[in-house]
């Protein structure tokens, strides 16, 4: 029993290990191939990944990855390509942020609320993507890139000033307005680090939460049979339509989630300079981290990582764009690597049925020979 | 450069250090001024305006011996990352320190008041004061109005176009200006208007295939003078134009001297200029004397930050189009026109 606990975690291990390999090694060729020195950047990345406020900015960056990243997981495990995170994400953070700057609520409540909205927001739009796929079959790869870009256009009409966006004296920037500090999530102060985002607590919680729901209760178990396969499920008495409703329901919840780190903690408003192309790279965070919550944890702080420890590399005279370049190879390697790992785990598997299969046949034999 | 590592690798060994810390051993000991700028999305190489900031920079640096740094945004960053980057800029002895877009206000706001001794130069935005930030800002507006004056005039349809990059406050002040100055020189032409892409997509700023689609259709639809205020992708505008023998106007920089264009320069009526790259320039120049600007800077047709190139030979024989554009730039700086900022 443990030893195949083993070689299901070496297994588990080895496509990203494998995929983290292939991305570093081409990253230095890369660099080798325009002439600058492969290892100083790597080196100046981690040395910058020492001072307080860089490691600040991290933690907080994981959180936002790691949300997003747990949206596009859930979609995954009902096998389900929620491509749309990053337009729930970002209609979630300016509807939540209109309605947060538009009223006044003591601490806790006003906070509740526009997470509230943000949840809905995000679980609405992903909803219609569910909708279409279970009433009219339509695939959610399509749909939900066809609302990322409604999305666009419809944030920038909402922002408009004649509609509901402000645009400050004096400034070429439009927000929501700003909301009030009953409205703000309480950070940890780092001192000349920054300032750590509270709600990145709320979105590991929700890790925890994650796990459980879909490793500890029956809507997790039926949610991962429907995404092994919808009709086996469907014969074994699961409604294979709400869930897929379901799972995008709550994709998009949690996409939603994705942007209150920095509207609750930083922004305080959602302006045209609001993060973009975080359900992107979420979709790299949940594949490289096998949709599992402790390896998506570890595959947004590797983003994050490399997001924020590159910042500084052009000042030293090297280009921040490998971090992207590296990022782009993972995405591929991982893709690569896990076909190469599962073919070679179902081989191996193969293998072993074949020796037990022998051996038990032997058994059988002897059993025959003595009978 | 060794030298430099090594002061690194030392800083890093104490642990929970802040980044900023790293350089401030090191500022006292010179007396040479430093000067650093901020890029907005795109960075140096975007042909358009960080590349005017960093032309003032290279001035500076040239006639002023001012030793420049410069730092580029990191894709989907938030303010925390710009106060970061801000920061170090600061702590590593850099005075002014440069942020160049509106984006950059609200970390300038933050970050100003942790360096009272340092001036901040933030460009488009004056939603943000303080004693040591000098807002440098733009009458775009009052340069697209000429534009316009000088496209109904030089059109023969009484139909021009204006495409916009992306559709932001900013575009729209280039808007508002052009359509008046068309409409108060012709009231019965037609100003056929198109953004190219919404925020936060800023691909309208960048590709030239968007702008030559966009170009095309105007033309298809009459227009024969087309002033493309969209960064990169107002090349493909030009090229667009060009190649149907048509005007274009260019924007930002003299678009009839840019290498990359001078295939189609021969149509390129003029371009509105927006001097970027002398506003940082000024600024430098101002903590360098001891004197540093503050508040709001603005350049205007009256200060020539803004205007009308004049280098196209065929422009400056269109004796009729260049005398009401003259009178245009006279009636603004003297008041008797205000040129609206939004449309």
């Amino acid at each position: 029993m443990m030893k195949i606990d083993k070689d299901k975690l070496i297994i588990g291990a080895a496509g990203p290990v494998l995929a983290l390999v292939t991305s570093f090694v081409l990253t230095v060729l890369v660099l080798l191939a325009t002439g600058l020195d492969p290892i100083e950047p790597i080196r100046l990345m981690i040395e910058n990944a020492g001072y307080s406020d860089v490691q600040v900015l991290i933690v907080n960056q994981t959180g936002i990855y790691y949300l997003a990243a747990l949206a596009v997981a859930i979609g995954f495990r009902m096998n389900l390509f929620n491509i749309g995170v990053e337009g729930q994400y970002r209609l979630a953070a300016m509807v939540s942020a209109l309605v947060g700057a538009a009223v006044d609520l003591p601490g806790p409540l006003h906070i509740l609320l526009i997470v509230i909205v943000a949840i809905a927001t995000g679980a609405i739009w992903a909803g219609i993507a569910g909708i279409l796929k279970t009433t009219r079959g339509v695939s959610e790869v399509v749909s939900t890139i066809m609302l990322n870009a409604i999305t666009t256009s419809l944030v920038a009409w909402l922002i408009l000033p004649k509609n509901f966006g402000v645009q400050p004296a004096g400034s070429n920037d439009l927000t929501t307005g700003q909301i009030a500090e009953s409205g703000w999530f309480p950070g940890i102060d780092m001192g000349d680090g920054g300032q750590i985002y509270g709600f990145t607590f709320v979105a590991l919680a929700l890790g925890v939460v994650y796990w459980f729901v879909l490793n500890r209760t029956r809507f997790g178990f039926d949610l991962r049979a429907t995404g092994e396969s919808e009709s086996a499920a469907q014969a074994s008495g699961v409604d294979a339509k709400k869930m897929i409703l379901t799972a995008m329901l709550i994709s998009g919840g949690l996409a939603g989630l994705a942007g209150m780190p920095i509207l609750l903690g930083e922004s305080h408003t959602y302006s045209l300079a609001f993060p973009v192309n975080v359900g992107f790279t979420a979709i790299t965070v949940a594949l490289l981290g096998r949709n599992h919550p402790v390896g998506i944890l570890f595959s947004a702080l590797l983003f994050a990582f490399l997001d924020k420890a590159s910042s500084n590399l052009d000042v030293s005279g090297y280009p921040k764009e490998i971090t992207q370049i590296m990022q782009g190879i993972i995405v591929i390697a991982v893709v690569v690597s896990y076909e190469l790992v599962r073919r070679y785990g179902t081989r191996r598997q193969q293998q072993k049925v074949g020796e037990e299969l022998a051996a038990g046949g032997a058994i059988k034999t002897d059993k025959e020979v003595s009978a | 450069m060794g030298i430099a590592s090594a002061a690194l690798a030392l800083s890093a060994t104490a642990c929970g250090k802040s980044s900023n810390d790293s350089g401030s051993s090191s500022t006292t000991d010179s007396k040479a001024v430093k000067a650093a700028i901020a890029y907005d999305i795109g960075g140096r190489g975007d042909q358009s305006f960080n590349d005017a900031a960093y032309a003032g920079l290279k001035k500076a640096e040239d006639d002023l011996g001012v030793k420049g740094a410069e730092a580029e945004p990191s894709q989907g960053e938030s303010d925390a990352d710009k106060v970061a980057r801000l920061t170090s800029l600061a702590r590593a002895g850099n005075n002014p320190v440069i942020g160049v877009g509106f984006s950059y206000a609200p970390a300038i706001a933050k970050v100003s008041k942790a360096f009272p001794k340092t001036t901040f130069g933030l460009i488009d935005d004056t939603s943000v004061t303080a004693p040591n930030i000098a807002n440098l800002v733009f009458n775009e507006e009052q340069g697209s109005y000429l534009a316009g004056v000088a496209a109904a005039k030089a059109s023969k349809t009484g139909t021009v176009g204006f495409i916009g990059g992306v559709e932001v406050p900013l575009i729209k002040k280039f808007e508002a200006g052009f359509t008046q100055g068309v409409k108060d020189t012709n009231p019965k032409a037609k100003v056929l208007t198109q953004y190219l892409t919404q925020p936060p997509n800023f691909d309208g700023f960048s590709k030239p295939d968007l702008g030559k689609a966009a170009a095309q259709g105007q033309l298809d639809k009459g227009a024969d003078v087309i002033y493309a205020a969209a960064g990169l992708a107002g090349s493909g505008s030009i090229e667009a134009a060009a190649t149907a023998g048509k005007w274009a106007i260019g924007v930002d920089s003299d678009q009839y001297n840019q290498a990359g264009l001078a295939s189609y320069k021969d149509h390129i009526l003029t371009s509105v200029t927006k001097d970027v790259s002398d506003s940082v320039y000024n600024v430098i120049k101002s903590v360098k004397d001891g004197k540093p600007q503050t508040g709001e800077i603005r350049y205007g047709l009256a200060t020539d930050g803004v205007g009308l190139a004049d280098s196209n030979p065929a422009y400056v024989k269109m004796t009729d189009v260049t005398a009401a554009v003259e009178k245009a730039k006279k009636d603004i700086v003297d008041g008797k026109i205000t040129v609206k900022t939004a449309p």
